[in-house]
Protein backbone atom coordinates (compact mmCIF):
# COMPACT_ATOMS: atom_id res chain seq x y z
CA UNK A 1 0.00 0.00 0.00
CA UNK A 2 1.30 3.40 -0.94
CA UNK A 3 2.08 6.08 1.61
CA UNK A 4 1.57 8.82 -0.94
CA UNK A 5 -1.60 10.45 -2.05
CA UNK A 6 -2.52 10.09 -5.69
CA UNK A 7 -4.60 12.38 -7.84
CA UNK A 8 -5.89 11.80 -11.36
CA UNK A 9 -8.20 13.77 -13.62
CA UNK A 10 -10.06 12.65 -16.72
CA UNK A 11 -12.15 14.82 -19.04
CA UNK A 12 -15.50 13.41 -20.21
CA UNK A 13 -17.19 14.42 -23.44
CA UNK A 14 -20.99 14.30 -23.66
CA UNK A 15 -22.24 11.99 -26.40
CA UNK A 16 -18.89 10.25 -26.89
CA UNK A 17 -19.76 6.68 -25.91
CA UNK A 18 -16.76 5.11 -27.59
CA UNK A 19 -14.37 6.67 -25.04
CA UNK A 20 -16.47 5.58 -22.05
CA UNK A 21 -14.78 3.19 -19.66
CA UNK A 22 -11.23 4.49 -19.95
CA UNK A 23 -11.16 6.22 -16.52
CA UNK A 24 -12.65 3.11 -14.88
CA UNK A 25 -10.07 0.81 -16.42
CA UNK A 26 -7.24 3.16 -15.37
CA UNK A 27 -8.56 3.33 -11.82
CA UNK A 28 -8.91 -0.45 -11.79
CA UNK A 29 -5.26 -0.85 -12.82
CA UNK A 30 -4.06 1.61 -10.20
CA UNK A 31 -6.05 -0.01 -7.39
CA UNK A 32 -4.75 -3.44 -8.43
CA UNK A 33 -1.18 -2.16 -8.28
CA UNK A 34 -1.90 -0.86 -4.78
CA UNK A 35 -3.16 -4.33 -3.79
CA UNK A 36 -6.57 -3.02 -2.83
CA UNK A 37 -9.12 -5.75 -2.01
CA UNK A 38 -10.66 -7.20 -5.17
CA UNK A 39 -14.21 -6.65 -4.01
CA UNK A 40 -13.54 -2.96 -3.33
CA UNK A 41 -12.04 -2.62 -6.82
CA UNK A 42 -15.09 -4.27 -8.41
CA UNK A 43 -17.50 -2.02 -6.53
CA UNK A 44 -15.50 1.08 -7.39
CA UNK A 45 -15.34 0.43 -11.13
CA UNK A 46 -19.08 -0.26 -11.33
CA UNK A 47 -19.92 3.00 -9.53
CA UNK A 48 -17.40 5.00 -11.55
CA UNK A 49 -18.42 3.56 -14.91
CA UNK A 50 -22.11 4.29 -14.29
CA UNK A 51 -21.34 7.83 -13.17
CA UNK A 52 -19.13 8.44 -16.20
CA UNK A 53 -21.70 7.07 -18.64
CA UNK A 54 -24.32 9.32 -17.06
CA UNK A 55 -22.24 12.33 -18.05
CA UNK A 56 -21.81 10.91 -21.57
CA UNK A 57 -25.53 10.11 -21.91
CA UNK A 58 -27.14 13.03 -20.10
CA UNK A 59 -24.71 15.98 -19.87
CA UNK A 60 -22.54 18.09 -22.19
CA UNK A 61 -19.14 17.62 -20.63
CA UNK A 62 -17.48 16.93 -17.34
CA UNK A 63 -14.38 16.14 -15.34
CA UNK A 64 -13.62 13.14 -13.17
CA UNK A 65 -11.26 13.83 -10.27
CA UNK A 66 -9.91 10.78 -8.46
CA UNK A 67 -8.09 10.97 -5.13
CA UNK A 68 -6.56 7.92 -3.56
CA UNK A 69 -4.94 7.75 -0.13
CA UNK A 70 -4.11 4.86 2.18
CA UNK A 71 -7.66 4.38 3.39
CA UNK A 72 -10.00 5.31 0.56
CA UNK A 73 -10.73 6.34 -2.99
CA UNK A 74 -12.67 9.54 -3.45
CA UNK A 75 -14.14 10.25 -6.88
CA UNK A 76 -15.80 13.49 -7.82
CA UNK A 77 -17.57 13.83 -11.16
CA UNK A 78 -18.51 17.38 -12.05
CA UNK A 79 -20.51 18.04 -15.19
CA UNK A 80 -22.02 20.85 -17.15
CA UNK A 81 -25.43 19.72 -18.24
CA UNK A 82 -29.18 19.86 -17.67
CA UNK A 83 -28.94 18.84 -14.02
CA UNK A 84 -31.36 16.51 -12.25
CA UNK A 85 -34.66 18.16 -11.18
CA UNK A 86 -35.72 15.36 -8.81
CA UNK A 87 -32.81 13.27 -7.55
CA UNK A 88 -35.03 10.95 -5.50
CA UNK A 89 -37.05 10.10 -8.57
CA UNK A 90 -33.92 9.69 -10.69
CA UNK A 91 -32.64 7.12 -8.19
CA UNK A 92 -35.67 4.87 -8.81
CA UNK A 93 -34.92 1.77 -10.86
CA UNK A 94 -36.50 2.18 -14.29
CA UNK A 95 -36.62 5.98 -14.34
CA UNK A 96 -34.74 7.30 -17.35
CA UNK A 97 -34.79 10.28 -19.65
CA UNK A 98 -32.34 8.67 -22.09
CA UNK A 99 -32.97 9.38 -25.78
CA UNK A 100 -34.14 6.61 -28.16
CA UNK A 101 -30.62 6.48 -29.69
CA UNK A 102 -29.05 5.93 -26.27
CA UNK A 103 -31.66 3.27 -25.39
CA UNK A 104 -30.96 1.45 -28.62
CA UNK A 105 -27.40 0.94 -27.38
CA UNK A 106 -28.76 -0.76 -24.27
CA UNK A 107 -28.31 2.23 -21.99
CA UNK A 108 -31.31 3.94 -20.42
CA UNK A 109 -32.61 1.10 -18.26
CA UNK A 110 -32.71 3.51 -15.35
CA UNK A 111 -30.43 1.28 -13.30
CA UNK A 112 -27.19 3.25 -13.23
CA UNK A 113 -27.84 5.34 -10.13
CA UNK A 114 -29.09 2.27 -8.30
CA UNK A 115 -25.87 0.44 -9.23
CA UNK A 116 -23.89 3.42 -7.96
CA UNK A 117 -25.75 3.38 -4.65
CA UNK A 118 -25.16 -0.35 -4.21
CA UNK A 119 -21.48 -0.14 -5.05
CA UNK A 120 -20.43 2.99 -3.14
CA UNK A 121 -19.81 3.27 0.60
CA UNK A 122 -20.86 6.88 0.25
CA UNK A 123 -22.73 8.45 -2.67
CA UNK A 124 -23.62 12.13 -2.63
CA UNK A 125 -25.34 13.81 -5.58
CA UNK A 126 -25.91 17.52 -5.83
CA UNK A 127 -27.43 19.13 -8.87
CA UNK A 128 -28.55 22.45 -10.18
CA UNK A 129 -31.11 22.42 -13.00
CA UNK A 130 -29.76 24.11 -16.11
CA UNK A 131 -26.23 24.09 -14.77
CA UNK A 132 -24.94 20.66 -13.91
CA UNK A 133 -24.44 17.83 -11.50
CA UNK A 134 -21.78 16.79 -9.00
CA UNK A 135 -21.51 13.14 -8.02
CA UNK A 136 -19.21 12.13 -5.17
CA UNK A 137 -18.33 8.52 -4.55
CA UNK A 138 -16.20 7.27 -1.66
CA UNK A 139 -15.10 3.68 -1.14
CA UNK A 140 -12.99 2.61 1.84
CA UNK A 141 -10.27 -0.01 1.45
CA UNK A 142 -10.78 -1.54 4.91
CA UNK A 143 -14.16 -1.96 6.47
CA UNK B 1 -15.50 -25.26 -18.86
CA UNK B 2 -13.26 -23.08 -21.02
CA UNK B 3 -14.53 -20.77 -23.75
CA UNK B 4 -12.75 -22.97 -26.26
CA UNK B 5 -14.59 -26.10 -25.06
CA UNK B 6 -17.91 -24.28 -25.29
CA UNK B 7 -17.10 -23.11 -28.82
CA UNK B 8 -16.42 -26.70 -29.88
CA UNK B 9 -19.44 -28.23 -28.14
CA UNK B 10 -21.96 -25.70 -29.50
CA UNK B 11 -20.28 -24.92 -32.82
CA UNK B 12 -20.05 -21.21 -32.05
CA UNK B 13 -18.20 -18.87 -34.40
CA UNK B 14 -15.13 -17.13 -33.00
CA UNK B 15 -15.51 -13.61 -34.39
CA UNK B 16 -12.52 -12.06 -32.61
CA UNK B 17 -8.87 -13.16 -32.69
CA UNK B 18 -8.22 -16.51 -31.11
CA UNK B 19 -7.09 -15.01 -27.79
CA UNK B 20 -8.70 -15.50 -24.40
CA UNK B 21 -10.25 -18.82 -25.44
CA UNK B 22 -8.68 -20.51 -22.41
CA UNK B 23 -10.77 -18.39 -20.03
CA UNK B 24 -12.92 -20.37 -17.58
CA UNK B 25 -16.70 -19.92 -17.75
CA UNK B 26 -18.41 -19.93 -14.35
CA UNK B 27 -21.94 -19.15 -15.54
CA UNK B 28 -23.89 -17.01 -17.95
CA UNK B 29 -25.86 -13.79 -18.07
CA UNK B 30 -28.38 -12.92 -20.78
CA UNK B 31 -29.31 -9.24 -21.15
CA UNK B 32 -29.28 -6.38 -23.63
CA UNK B 33 -29.35 -3.71 -20.91
CA UNK B 34 -25.83 -2.59 -20.10
CA UNK B 35 -26.53 -1.34 -16.56
CA UNK B 36 -28.24 -4.62 -15.80
CA UNK B 37 -25.08 -6.49 -16.75
CA UNK B 38 -22.93 -3.95 -14.91
CA UNK B 39 -24.97 -4.46 -11.77
CA UNK B 40 -25.57 -8.20 -11.84
CA UNK B 41 -23.11 -10.20 -13.96
CA UNK B 42 -20.16 -11.59 -12.01
CA UNK B 43 -16.60 -12.35 -13.07
CA UNK B 44 -16.23 -15.41 -15.29
CA UNK B 45 -19.71 -15.25 -16.77
CA UNK B 46 -20.43 -15.51 -20.48
CA UNK B 47 -22.64 -12.65 -21.69
CA UNK B 48 -25.35 -13.42 -24.25
CA UNK B 49 -26.60 -10.29 -26.04
CA UNK B 50 -27.53 -8.61 -29.31
CA UNK B 51 -25.58 -5.43 -28.51
CA UNK B 52 -22.70 -5.05 -30.96
CA UNK B 53 -20.83 -1.88 -29.93
CA UNK B 54 -17.60 -1.12 -28.11
CA UNK B 55 -19.18 -0.41 -24.71
CA UNK B 56 -20.02 -4.10 -24.46
CA UNK B 57 -16.28 -4.83 -24.30
CA UNK B 58 -15.66 -2.03 -21.78
CA UNK B 59 -18.21 -3.67 -19.49
CA UNK B 60 -16.96 -7.20 -20.20
CA UNK B 61 -13.46 -6.07 -19.27
CA UNK B 62 -14.42 -4.13 -16.12
CA UNK B 63 -16.54 -7.08 -14.93
CA UNK B 64 -13.90 -9.65 -16.03
CA UNK B 65 -16.44 -11.66 -18.02
CA UNK B 66 -15.27 -14.79 -19.84
CA UNK B 67 -16.67 -14.01 -23.30
CA UNK B 68 -19.51 -12.37 -25.20
CA UNK B 69 -21.94 -14.29 -27.43
CA UNK B 70 -23.77 -12.34 -30.13
CA UNK B 71 -27.09 -13.93 -31.03
CA UNK B 72 -29.11 -14.21 -34.27
CA UNK B 73 -26.06 -13.78 -36.47
CA UNK B 74 -25.42 -10.22 -35.30
CA UNK B 75 -21.94 -8.98 -36.24
CA UNK B 76 -19.75 -6.88 -33.94
CA UNK B 77 -18.91 -3.33 -34.98
CA UNK B 78 -15.27 -2.82 -35.90
CA UNK B 79 -14.37 -1.00 -32.68
CA UNK B 80 -16.03 -3.70 -30.59
CA UNK B 81 -13.86 -6.31 -32.30
CA UNK B 82 -10.72 -4.23 -31.87
CA UNK B 83 -11.47 -3.78 -28.16
CA UNK B 84 -12.18 -7.50 -27.79
CA UNK B 85 -8.72 -8.27 -29.11
CA UNK B 86 -7.07 -5.70 -26.83
CA UNK B 87 -8.88 -7.06 -23.76
CA UNK B 88 -8.41 -10.66 -24.89
CA UNK B 89 -12.07 -11.36 -24.19
CA UNK B 90 -13.47 -13.37 -27.11
CA UNK B 91 -16.55 -12.34 -29.08
CA UNK B 92 -18.45 -15.39 -30.28
CA UNK B 93 -21.35 -15.64 -32.68
CA UNK B 94 -24.36 -17.90 -33.16
CA UNK B 95 -27.35 -17.97 -35.50
CA UNK B 96 -29.58 -18.98 -32.56
CA UNK B 97 -31.81 -16.64 -30.57
CA UNK B 98 -30.94 -15.66 -27.00
CA UNK B 99 -33.43 -18.10 -25.44
CA UNK B 100 -32.10 -21.11 -27.32
CA UNK B 101 -28.40 -20.44 -26.90
CA UNK B 102 -28.80 -19.51 -23.23
CA UNK B 103 -30.60 -22.79 -22.64
CA UNK B 104 -27.89 -24.78 -24.39
CA UNK B 105 -25.11 -23.05 -22.46
CA UNK B 106 -27.02 -23.48 -19.18
CA UNK B 107 -27.42 -27.19 -19.84
CA UNK B 108 -23.73 -27.68 -20.64
CA UNK B 109 -22.59 -25.77 -17.56
CA UNK B 110 -24.99 -27.53 -15.21
CA UNK B 111 -24.90 -31.14 -16.38
N1 LIG C 1 -25.12 13.59 -14.80
C1 LIG C 1 -26.43 13.68 -15.07
N2 LIG C 1 -26.93 14.82 -15.64
C2 LIG C 1 -28.25 14.93 -15.90
N3 LIG C 1 -29.15 13.97 -15.63
C3 LIG C 1 -28.72 12.83 -15.07
C4 LIG C 1 -27.35 12.63 -14.77
N4 LIG C 1 -27.22 11.42 -14.19
C5 LIG C 1 -28.46 10.89 -14.14
N5 LIG C 1 -29.37 11.73 -14.66
C6 LIG C 1 -30.83 11.53 -14.74
O1 LIG C 1 -31.21 10.45 -13.90
C7 LIG C 1 -31.84 9.42 -14.70
C8 LIG C 1 -31.54 8.07 -14.11
O2 LIG C 1 -30.13 7.79 -14.21
P1 LIG C 1 -29.65 6.27 -14.23
O3 LIG C 1 -28.19 6.24 -14.39
O4 LIG C 1 -30.22 5.56 -13.04
O5 LIG C 1 -30.39 5.65 -15.50
P2 LIG C 1 -30.06 5.94 -17.06
O6 LIG C 1 -28.74 6.59 -17.18
O7 LIG C 1 -31.20 6.64 -17.64
O8 LIG C 1 -30.02 4.46 -17.61
P3 LIG C 1 -28.87 3.36 -17.32
O9 LIG C 1 -27.94 3.96 -16.33
O10 LIG C 1 -29.60 2.18 -16.80
O11 LIG C 1 -28.22 3.10 -18.63
C9 LIG C 1 -31.33 9.67 -16.09
O12 LIG C 1 -32.16 9.10 -17.09
C10 LIG C 1 -31.29 11.19 -16.15
O13 LIG C 1 -32.59 11.71 -16.32
MG1 LIG D 1 -27.08 5.78 -16.19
Amino acid sequence: MTTEKMHFEYPVEGGNFSAAGFPSSQVKKTLKQLNVDGNVIKRTVVALYEAEVNIVAHAFKGVIAVDIDTEKIHIRLTDEGPGIPDIKKAMEIGYSTATPEVREMGFGAGMGLSNMKTNADSLVITSEVGKGTIVEIINYFHK
Amino acid sequence: MTVSELVTKLGLNVLSDETGLERQITGGYTSDLLSDVMGHANAGKIWITLQTHKNVMAIASLKELAAVVLVKGYQPEADMLAQSNIEEIPVLGTAEEAFEISGQIYKLLND
